[in-house]
């Protein structure tokens, strides 16, 4: 059989595809990558899924599960397999959250389950039970921009800006648990993030800037 | 015939490098052209670290790119694609595909762009079934729209494609043997747009070799070598690369009867108008392209290429508007890429310096298109009577490459700029000594003397001379890139009643700031701030603007923009001047107030449009030639009599135990005539040097010359550089004025990346005295060198 992806679902291991790999084994935890490489301790602290999610599922069809995205909660219908950031994007409109290679590898989905940052293409969203979302969208206060976003902008750690969004919020989230970061705690809290354009020197400067700013 | 007299009036501009002097030189100039500009230093907004126009949108999600585009009744669209890297199609059955419940549209591409043509193709008569080979995996053949991407994706499983396997060759070297399986049955034209040789007349063919191209040659360099008293050689090896825009390549196409409707992740708005125009036999007037916020596209989204067609063929079929987004494979297979090189470079000298000859016998490949060039860097940079070139296209069984930024020269630059320091060393002298003597470009000399001194040039020591197994060493590399121009960029600036400013040109932001610089120019102008100006780019409803490639964008749209403004002003001035009491010719606009010129008597800006006649009053300006006129001119394209420059310099550190190379720091010193916003500016050149060293020590895209098929087609193990491998990056922009045009203004974007490879390179040198000859340079090749050398820890 043929397919969009050349050879690779010729593979047996490959016929699997990555989300019915993460349905069949529960493993959407470890799948819910913690994009903050230099932290594992909190990665770890992610904890277990509510497995009554679980439980209650059974085939193909569509599924109703609340979300708490940005301190509303949202009810959705989705299917199974739906990842975190389809679910964000295509029904709650919430577009900030980018998709840029739906494996784990750019980090560019970043958003917060309780505070922490994650990959949202490599979680299920039946897997996210009653852990808080926050996206890109959920950072300001109304016109006020996060002092990291702000700092974002005038540092000019923006270019095509479609990063941008998962980095801040990974960059948020580091000056969230750690005030005082270092030029080096902040190179390792982006470390997953891939930018081709060349923001990361701008935004680890903004981001140093903004956790100097909120301690006033 | 009629003979059109332009009106001319001589006005004096400032000319020269603000670090080192600046005077005066007159120029003739077009009447309606916005007077000549004061030095950055004495104006209010241009030059100065104005805030990205789009800042706020997309640090907080609102900017909506191509891929946030929902329209009503959408549907999803997917590639079928060859599994096979060389087959003919003898079948394709689509039937059970649009028997699935989801599917509403199935289309075949029997055509393909983007690739070189053959010129008599073989088995082309038209039969029942469309025939085509399909020349690489990942090579599109049909495409599936569905009203869920769920729905898309089965059905593609369920197009049933007969192909018969035929023999194939995914190596470089391979392909030039004389015994190779052929990629294309006979002789090939098309485009050459990844770097190679512009003009020249059509190549000769053998086998999957089209060349030797010599473009460029001149004198004679058999003379040249006998008056050498050196001479060196070397053979250099460079990889492809692929763009990895964040963004993939994404479209979603609208087709109805009164209007095809195109939403596209693209460089060139103006372009894929005109290009779905002639492909659709539709008049341009009723094709529009809207590109809002771009996710990156480096080269590789400057033309609408097969997946937009495939939407916009969907989209007629259906009668419903269809997105189309590649997914990251696809965009690594097939969506454009940095042709792979191989030079042999030879240069002669004399004892004190000059050089003779340079030669230059390049084969590269860009898959199976045209142009996988080394540019015009070897040709261009140096002072030197006798220069040969033969470039060489060698096709392969890969996806098409295409150009990516400053295509040809950032290969070219790796060979040439380390030949340079090899012959410097075998001269004696220092490298930026040797380059004093054979380029005299007073841009690059001051960047040489900027660049050395923050580097701490002086502290260089020889070659290895380090103790210890980490070594560390200096090296720098030269910079030429054309200053390029779009003549048909136009823009339109409105005054409107209320006081409010309207900017409006096709010309799209993606990412590079033009948004921004748009503001500041025209902010300037009419003495208003740059929040005062609203942007409406991005669309073909407007004045027709430039592509964003080439560095040509800011030197394209800034001057028309400005124009614009000082022909609306000049309305606004007559408007103005009786309320003010002074004559419409003494009036000027700064701070936000119309006042004259003595600055005793004024209204504010928007009092004076209170006073217009109607709604609104409006200029159109296109980009006029260069005060003097331009070096070259081919068609809308012009290249400026001047050139950018830049000059880099890098500092390493090599493990020899491990062969990991670390690059510490760059100073990377560069022009860009005027520059508008050395904010923006300095992220650019942040962008080049860090997709430099990425190319430098870690980007690769890997074929399995036994299957055809790419290894790598990911973001992590297609390896690209991020936060713990970049270095501490000192930026300096020079302010080079040359009195060219309105703006003075050029870019940066590609002459930031051409000299970053060969600075590492040089500096690997210096740390350890092994040449790097092959990119990337990976521990295994550093260890390699360091073998061939004996200099292994």
């Amino acid at each position: 059989m043929l397919s969009s992806r050349g050879e690779k679902e010729h593979l047996p291991l490959a016929a699997m595809s990555r989300r019915s790999f993460l349905k069949s084994t529960g493993l959407a935890v470890a799948g819910a990558t913690a994009v903050d490489s230099g932290l594992t301790s909190i990665a770890g602290a992610v904890g277990p899924v509510a497995t009554t999610t679980h439980a209650a599922i059974a085939g193909r069809g569509p599924v109703g599960i609340s979300l708490t995205v940005n301190g509303v909660e949202r009810h959705v219908s989705i299917a199974p397999a739906a990842t975190l950031v389809d679910v964000l994007r295509d029904q709650l409109g919430l577009t900030g959250t980018k998709l840029g290679c739906d494996r784990g590898s750019c980090s560019a989905c970043t958003v917060w389950l309780d505070g922490v940052p994650v990959a949202s293409c490599m979680l299920l969203a039946i897997d996210v039970g009653a852990r808080k979302i926050t996206t890109i969208e959920g950072l300001a206060r109304g016109e006020v921009l996060h002092p990291v976003q702000a700092a974002f902008v005038v540092h000019d750690a923006v270019q095509c800006g479609f990063c941008t969004p998962g980095l801040v919020m990974s960059c948020t989230a580091l000056i969230d648990r750690n005030p005082n970061p270092t030029p080096e705690d902040v190179v390792n809290a982006v470390s997953g993030h891939l930018c081709r354009c060349g923001t990361l020197p701008h935004a680890v400067a903004a981001t140093l800037d903004a956790a100097k700013a909120a301690k006033g | 015939m009629t003979v059109i007299s332009v009106d001319t009036r001589r006005q004096t501009y400032p000319v020269g490098i603000e670090s080192v002097a600046i005077g005066a030189i007159e120029r003739e100039v077009p009447v309606g052209e916005a007077p000549a500009l004061a030095p950055n230093q004495l104006l209010a907004v241009i030059g100065k670290p104005v805030l990205r126009a789009d800042g706020r949108s997309k640090v907080t999600g609102a900017a909506r790119f191509t891929v946030d585009v929902t329209l009503p009744g959408m549907l999803h669209a997917r590639l079928l694609r060859s599994p096979h890297p060389h087959a003919q199609v003898l079948a394709i059955d689509v039937s059970a595909a649009e028997r699935h419940p989801d599917v509403r549209a199935a289309h075949l591409l029997t055509t393909v762009v983007g690739r070189a043509v053959e010129s008599a193709p073989k088995g082309s008569a038209s039969g029942a079934v469309p025939q085509r080979r399909v020349l690489y995996v990942g090579d599109p053949v049909a495409a599936i729209a569905a009203t869920t991407p769920q729905g898309a994706r089965a059905a593609l499983d369920l197009i049933k494609v007969e192909y018969r396997p035929l023999p194939f060759v995914v190596d470089i070297d391979d392909a030039r043997a004389p015994d190779a399986p052929l990629v294309f049955d006979g002789p090939v034209h098309g485009e050459n747009y990844a770097g190679g040789p512009a003009g020249g007349p059509e190549p000769p063919q053998r086998g999957n070799v089209r060349g030797p191209n010599h473009t460029g040659s001149r004198g004679d360099v058999t003379q040249g070598f006998a008056q050498a008293d050196f001479v060196v050689e070397g053979e250099f090896r460079t990889q492809v690369q692929t763009h990895c825009c964040l963004e993939t390549h994404a479209v979603v196409a609208d087709w109805r009867p009164e209007m095809l409707t195109v939403y596209l992740s693209t460089q060139y708005a103006a372009g894929v108008r005109n290009e779905l125009a002639s492909a659709y036999g539709l008049p341009r007037s009723r094709v529009r392209v809207i590109v809002d916020a771009m996710g990156g596209g480096f080269g590789s989204k400057s033309s609408a290429g097969n997946y937009v067609r495939a939407a916009v063929a969907l989209s007629r079929i259906a009668h419903a508007p269809v997105r189309l987004v590649l997914e990251r494979d696809e965009e690594q297979l097939d969506s454009g890429n940095r042709p792979a090189t191989v030079q042999r470079l030879r240069v002669g000298a004399t004892r004190d310096g000059r050089l003779t000859a340079i030669s230059v016998d390049a084969y590269g490949t860009a898959g199976v298109a045209l142009g996988a060039g080394v540019g015009n860097i070897a040709e261009a940079l140096y002072e030197c009577p006798n220069f040969a070139i033969a470039q060489h296209d060698v096709f392969v069984n890969a996806g098409p490459g295409s150009a990516m930024r400053a295509p040809g020269n950032v290969p070219g630059a790796f060979a040439l700029e380390q030949v340079i320091d090899e012959l410097s060393e075998k001269l004696g002298m220092d490298p930026l000594v040797l380059r004093e003597r054979i380029d005299s470009n007073p841009v690059r000399r001051e960047e040489r003397r900027i660049g050395a001194q923050r580097i701490g040039w002086s502290e260089r020591h020889a070659p290895g001379a380090d103790a210890g197994s980490v070594k560390r060493g200096l090296g720098m590399a030269q910079s030429y890139w054309g200053a390029n121009v779009q003549l048909n960029s136009a823009c339109e600036v409105r005054i409107l009643r209320d006081g409010s400013v309207e900017v409006l040109s096709s010309v799209q932001d993606i990412g590079t700031g033009i948004s921004t610089v748009l503001t500041q120019v025209v902010a300037e102008e009419l003495g208003l701030r740059p929040v005062d100006i609203t942007l409406r780019i991005g669309d073909t409803e407007f004045p027709s603007g430039p592509p964003s490639y080439g560095s040509m964008t800011t030197a394209s749209i800034t001057p028309p923009a400005r124009n614009a403004a000082h022909r609306a002003l000049t309305q606004l001035f007559e408007v103005a001047a009786p309320a003010v009491g002074v004559a419409a010719g003494q009036l000027i606009a700064r701070g936000g107030r119309i006042e004259s010129s003595a600055g005793l008597r004024g209204i504010s800006f928007r009092e004076a449009a209170a006073r217009l006649p109607a709604d609104q009053i409006s200029a159109i300006a296109t980009r006029s030639e260069d005060y003097g006129g331009f070096a070259r001119k081919m068609g809308d394209m012009a290249s400026a009599r001047n050139h950018l420059g830049g000059v880099q310099f890098a500092r390493v550190a090599v493990d020899t135990e491990t062969g990991i190379v670390r690059v510490e720091r760059i100073v990377a010193v560069h022009d860009c005539g005027r520059p508008i916003n050395a904010l923006q500016a300095e992220s650019q050149i942040h962008g080049g040097i860090l997709q430099g060293i990425s190319y430098a020590l870690f980007e690769q895209r890997i074929i399995d010359r036994a299957a055809g098929h790419v290894l790598n087609a990911n973001l992590e193990q297609y390896k690209i550089l991020r936060s713990r491998e970049m270095p501490a990056i000192e930026v300096v922009v020079l302010e080079n004025y040359q009195g060219m045009s309105s703006t003075d203004a050029y870019g940066v974007a590609e002459p930031a990346i051409i000299p970053t490879a060969p600075a590492v390179a040089n500096a690997v040198y210096n740390a350890v005295g092994a040449r790097m000859r092959e990119l990337p340079m990976t521990p295994a090749n550093v260890l390699s060198a360091l073998d061939r050398i004996g200099r292994r820890s």
